[in-house]
């Protein structure tokens, strides 16, 4: 209760602010818009269903581009950590490539996909893969010797072994770069969609700017913050909480 | 090397036995006879194993040098050693888990090259699956076995019952104490029904009174499902709780240095009088072995590490 208190008190508090200073017209309303004009944005958007299929199609396509991304992340870090060779000479490349931003990977994807989804995909998979790869490579080195060894020593080897026993031993300590993972992938995919003129929630705000409408512009920011953190601080965290439950390194709640 | 040096403990002078050396009475459990098998071929057999790694600075490091060891079927044997000995080394090569330098290691006369579920380790730090609960840990040998479900089930109520843990069975193992956990990692082991049960160090972490009803436990185990068993410690008087045999190992390089029957009526106690005349005599065995470890672990700063892993 005295959470949910504390929540009402800070974020009533940031709407007075700003619209007390929207009301002072310091800056022209085009400029600075009103709560309650992206209120009527936002309300709008979604009558009209325009925010719903973005929505619809951004979380599609950022879906299938994690999903892509972990599991060839998972293979490749499952590589690179059980080949000294690939170890010293793949993961010194993977550390260069994290830093190449993904939108870098655009005028590449656009050459070879041209104008398309795919090109979205493939920006969207080389901005979560190496973050995932380098989970699974951690989280493989991380994870107690113990259970490989148990594992194999009742009668598990090859991809059992790996379903069974290294998988859900390196869990927890992949999860966290799992959500990484998906945080990059979410970037990438707002911002290759800024420069495509292809429905999803980065078109629908550009296409506010492009209609000097200043309300769609903060509406839409205001939408990929919340589905950013719907992902991220609701569902990512439930299973980083539950795998810890399970393990047995927080107390039950 | 380990028949020449078998020999049998002293007679206690106060109460001699029949033929003055320490024989099992008419008030014993019924257990396996392990003199009925000495013909027969040895469960296990260690054939001149040799283990050597390369150390942090490059040198070569002998962990075992020259093992040669039969275990008889349903014999209960204990290698006790000091620590950095390789005691543990040992077993995980009978496991299959790490290959020796040298020598040949034959479980029913044939070689050793791999993990096998006729062999099932019981590690130190047991290595339960923290991700599954008690009984899916019982039944994950037999998952790997392709055992079929109903079968599975089956067992993992049998040994959950044989080992006092059936109202556990949906707990996840960071739920239970010490003693509770060790007793999951055996009957995690024995629910795949290995022929040889190889277990390191098992009972070290706990409180006497938890270590003295598992030994008590694991003796009828033992006698009920006639299981071979190689048991690793550093504490002799358990050794000589549990062991039909007892083998000493040297420290640094591991060898065998001399191998004692115990022939006391079971079941023994820890502070039985006759366990503790045995042990002593063992230990003094054994202090020069300690006392040489000791003096490597000040030496050097830090305790001698027997990592087979490293030699790769």
């Amino acid at each position: 209760m005295k959470r949910i208190l504390r929540y009402v008190i800070f974020y009533g508090a940031l709407l007075g602010i700003w619209a007390i200073l929207a009301k002072l017209k310091l800056w022209p309303p085009y400029l600075f818009p009103t709560p309650w004009g992206v209120g009527e944005s936002l309300y709008a958007g979604f009558s009209d269903h325009s925010y719903w299929i973005a929505i619809m199609v951004s979380m599609q396509r950022v879906l299938i581009g994690y999903a892509v991304s972990v599991m060839l992340g998972m293979i490749l870090g499952l590589g690179v950590s059980s080949s000294k060779f690939l170890e010293e000479t793949m993961g010194g490349l993977l550390v260069s490539l994290q830093s190449l931003p993904s939108i870098c990977w655009w005028p590449l994807a656009l050459l070879w996909f041209g104008l398309s989804q795919n090109a979205i995909l493939f920006v969207v998979i080389m901005g979560s893969l190496l973050s995932v790869t380098m989970a699974m490579e951690d989280g493989r080195k991380q994870m107690p010797k113990i259970f490989g060894m148990a594992g194999r020593n009742l009668g598990a080897r090859g991809f059992r072994l790996f379903w069974h026993v290294l998988l859900p031993a390196s869990l927890p300590f992949i999860v966290s770069g799992l959500k990484q993972g998906w945080a990059f992938a979410w970037r990438s995919l707002i911002t290759a969609e800024m420069l495509y003129m292809s429905l999803g929630l980065g078109q629908v705000l550009m296409m506010g700017r492009d209609l000097s409408d200043m309300n769609q512009v903060i509406a839409v920011m205001l939408l990929i913050i919340a589905l950013g953190y719907i992902v991220d601080g609701l569902i990512f965290k439930t299973i980083e909480r539950r795998l810890q439950h399970k393990w047995g390194l927080v107390p039950a709640t | 090397m380990t028949a020449a040096n078998a020999q049998p403990l002293p007679s206690d002078h106060r109460s001699p036995r029949p033929n003055g050396r320490w024989k099992s009475g008419s008030n014993t459990l019924v257990l396996p006879d392990r003199h009925a098998h000495e013909n027969v071929t040895p469960k296990v057999s260690l054939e001149g194993i040799s283990l050597s790694y390369k150390a942090s600075d490059g040198s070569r490091f002998l962990a075992l040098d020259h093992i040669d060891l039969n275990v008889q079927p349903g014999e209960f044997l204990c290698i006790v050693g000091p620590s950095g000995c390789g005691k543990s080394t040992l077993l995980h090569l009978i496991a299959g888990l790490h290959h020796q330098s040298a020598g040949t290691v034959l479980v029913d006369g044939h070689t050793v090259d791999g993990p096998g579920t006729d062999r099932i380790l019981i590690f130190q730090e047991l290595g339960l699956f923290p991700w599954l609960k008690v009984g899916e840990n019982v039944e994950f040998g037999m998952k790997m076995k392709n055992v079929p479900k109903a079968e599975r089930q089956e067992r993992v109520e049998h040994y959950l019952r044989l080992v006092h843990l059936a109202q556990f069975k949906n707990s996840y193992t960071h739920q239970l104490s010490g003693g509770m956990r060790q007793r999951v990692a055996l009957a995690r082991a024995l629910a795949t029904e290995p022929d040889v049960l190889l277990m390191d160090e098992p009972f070290a972490a706990l409180d006497a009174q938890t270590r003295d009803l598992l030994h008590d436990e694991l003796e009828r185990i033992w006698a009920e499902t006639g299981r071979t068993i190689i048991f690793v410690t550093h504490n002799v008087r358990e050794a000589i709780r549990l062991g039909d045999r007892v083998v000493l190992l040297t420290f640094r390089p591991g060898r065998l240095k001399r191998e004692f029957p115990v022939e006391l009526p079971r079941p023994r106690h820890l502070e039985d009088v006759d366990v503790a005349r045995a042990a002593r005599e063992i230990l003094d065995e054994l202090r020069g072995e300690i006392n040489r470890s000791l003096e490597a672990e000040y030496r050097d700063g830090v305790k001698p590490r027997v990592d087979p892993e490293a030699q790769q």
